[in-house]
């Protein structure tokens, strides 16, 4: 069991997330960075699905009941074990009555805390995610609370040493300014040629706005193609008929300010959408804070698939290293 | 013109046509069925929507060109002419201009293209009816089809199955509510929706649903298999109750004996586009026995 002493901003339970509901409306939730939260999973030996803690901007107080093995990945929100600093990216044990806090954020966003065994929460449809908008899942379909126990569960592939480090150069670094890259489409037709360019070459400002739902960005107005409205789509220049909405897509509500929908988006709605964030970069969207600034950068199917194929080689190198080192 | 377009590295989506039509949603619809029956490896999603469709796959599994060479030949192979439908009929109950959605609606009032009036009037009056009781009567007089289900789980797209010179079109609001209460029924475009939980949105606000239509408990007969009760392809007829009967609903449902009026249909495409109205008064014949 796992005491919560203090609850920290937001640290919700999350795995993989809730693939193949779509269709009824239900987004997959699941870990906003996946790089890092497998990772975390893979230096305490568990399954690659194993329910993990995602950490927000600010850690939580987190009482160990039992030994345990642990793992601090993701953005750096340094953790200290009884208020002694201690290393992310690596293998900690840590002892019954051991507390685990959290120094203030650093770099990125959001840090994974794995526990060998995993989280133990009910699987409900599939995922042990939170998902907090419908109460669904997770700690009973919330984010983490003073006075809540958590249960470890059997998610265990493989005992992992002490110690066991990831290399330095599989640590991703974060900064104040990303290129996230996107493919342009879907509704993009809908958009002005200027204006398609200067979303492309704008340095736009996340808004405090920024969340699982999705980030909401500063920059300047888009225009849209004018034309006579489709019936059914709505009044408003930016509207279409209701249509699905990819997990990454953004869209321009009014052509104001660009909304990203990301982990636990609205999954359709009447908004024309105009690119989509490639699936490796949705890892890094995750650890990107208010006030700092984003540039699209238009890449086409293959380089998105190809960025695809280095992260999934990145984490079998990992996994190599992990095996190797970790015995 | 139909187009295929990525979504990222892990979503096809094809919008068949810009503009809302019974015939495209079925287009969708039996697209997205064979689609379906062919259970083409690497795919995790497929969600059909009003006019569009958009599919989710594993790219490492499925080429997403790949995928999209398949779509557009079943682009070409499926008709609505040969497309039958089984779809259930539910009879819905609404309780027009209640005081939770009237509440929400006054205190939105700046987000809205009408302060003065309500969203009911307002909409009274766009479409050409004399009062808000005309509307409220083209609203429940002809059965909808649930043309698409998201949002937010289990949220129900509804279109009306009368020809385009009949059907009910109104703007979403300016912006956006921040609340809308849980069960509202809202009108935008030309789609008819129930917000299954509280949250935002942007649809005008004419009544309460008296019944869920998302459990996430699973507490009521209805939700036994999901937590969310409307499909694709479901007929809902919205029914105007009283006060009365919508407290007596509300006390089912507390008690968890509540079910939906509900009965099987199976039509075609056909039996909708060429006749509505024969069709609704048989929608309606079927479910009111």
């Amino acid at each position: 069991m796992i005491k919560v002493i203090t609850p920290g901003l937001q640290t919700t339970v999350q795995d993989q997330g809730r693939i193949g509901y779509y269709e009824i409306g239900m987004p997959p939730s699941g870990a906003m960075d996946k790089y890092s939260y497998v990772i975390a999973n893979l230096l305490v030996g568990n399954d690659e699905n194993a329910a993990a803690l995602e950490i927000t901007y600010m850690g939580p107080t987190l009482e160990f009941q039992r030994d345990s093995v642990i793992a601090v990945t993701g953005g750096e929100i340094p953790p200290k074990i009884n208020g002694q600093p201690a290393p992310m990216w690596e293998t900690i044990a840590v002892k019954a009555g051991d507390q685990l806090s959290f120094d203030f954020i650093r770099q990125g966003a959001r840090a994974y805390l794995a526990v060998a065994g995993g989280i133990n929460v009910p699987v409900i449809m599939d995922s042990r995610s939170t998902y907090t908008l419908c109460g669904i899942g997770g700690f009973e379909g919330r984010a983490l609370q003073a006075g809540d126990g958590l249960c470890i569960g059997s998610d265990i592939r493989r005992k992992i040493s002490a110690g066991t480090r990831i290399p330095e150069t599989f640590i991703p670094r974060f900064s104040k300014s990303y290129e996230i890259r996107v493919l342009m489409g879907l509704c993009s037709y809908r958009l002005t040629e200027e204006s398609k360019e200067r979303f492309l070459s704008l340095d736009w400002t996340v808004t405090p706005e920024a969340n699982r739902v999705g980030y909401r960005f500063k920059g300047e107005r888009l225009n849209f193609v004018p034309r006579e409205q489709p019936f059914g789509a709505g009044s408003n220049p930016s509207n279409v008929v209701d249509l699905g909405y990819p997990i990454g897509s953004i869209q321009v509500p009014d052509g104001v300010e660009p909304i990203a929908l990301l982990n636990d988006a609205v999954t359709g709605g009447g908004y024309a959408t105009i690119a989509t964030i490639i699936s490796a970069d949705l890892n890094r969207m995750a650890q990107i804070k208010t006030n700092e600034k984003v540039r699209f950068v238009s890449v086409s199917l293959e380089e998105a698939l190809r960025a695809r194929r280095e992260m999934k080689d990145k984490i079998a190198q990992i996994k190599q290293v992990i095996s190797e080192n970790g015995r | 013109m139909v187009r295929y377009e990525y979504g990222g590295d892990e979503f096809v989506f094809v919008e068949l046509a810009e503009e809302m039509s019974l015939e495209v949603n079925f287009q969708a619809m039996a697209i997205t069925r064979k689609l379906r029956e062919k259970q083409l490896p690497g795919i995790l999603d497929i969600c059909p929507s009003n006019a569009s469709y958009m599919i989710r796959v594993d790219p490492d599994q499925l080429h997403p060109d790949v995928l999209i060479k398949e779509l557009k030949d079943l682009e070409h192979s499926v008709s609505i002419d040969d497309f039958e439908i089984s779809a259930r009929i539910v009879d819905v109950p609404i309780l027009f201009e209640d005081p939770w959605t009237h509440e929400a609606l006054m205190r939105f009032r700046d987000r809205h293209q009408d302060p003065n009036s309500t969203d009911l009037e307002y909409a009274a009056r766009i479409n050409g009816f004399a009062s808000k009781e005309e509307l409220i009567q083209a609203i429940t007089d002809y059965p909808y089809l649930v043309s698409m289900v998201g949002f937010v789980p289990g949220l129900p797209w509804c279109y009306q199955m009368v020809p385009r010179e009949q059907q009910i079109e109104v703007p979403k609001y300016v912006r956006p509510r921040t609340y809308t209460p849980e069960r509202a029924f809202g009108f935008g475009g030309a789609f008819a929706v129930i917000y299954p939980v509280q949250g935002a949105g942007g649809y005008q606000l004419f009544g309460i649903a008296a019944a869920p239509i998302y459990d996430k408990e699973q507490r009521l007969p209805d939700f036994a298999d999901s937590m969310t009760f409307p499909r694709q392809g479901d007929i809902f007829r919205y029914r105007s109750v009283t006060k009365e009967e919508f407290e007596s609903i509300r006390e089912q449902v507390e008690a968890g004996t509540f079910r939906y009026l509900t009965t099987e249909i199976t039509f075609t495409p056909h039996d909708v586009i060429e006749n509505p109205k024969q069709f609704s008064e048989n929608v309606l014949g079927r479910l009111y026995v």
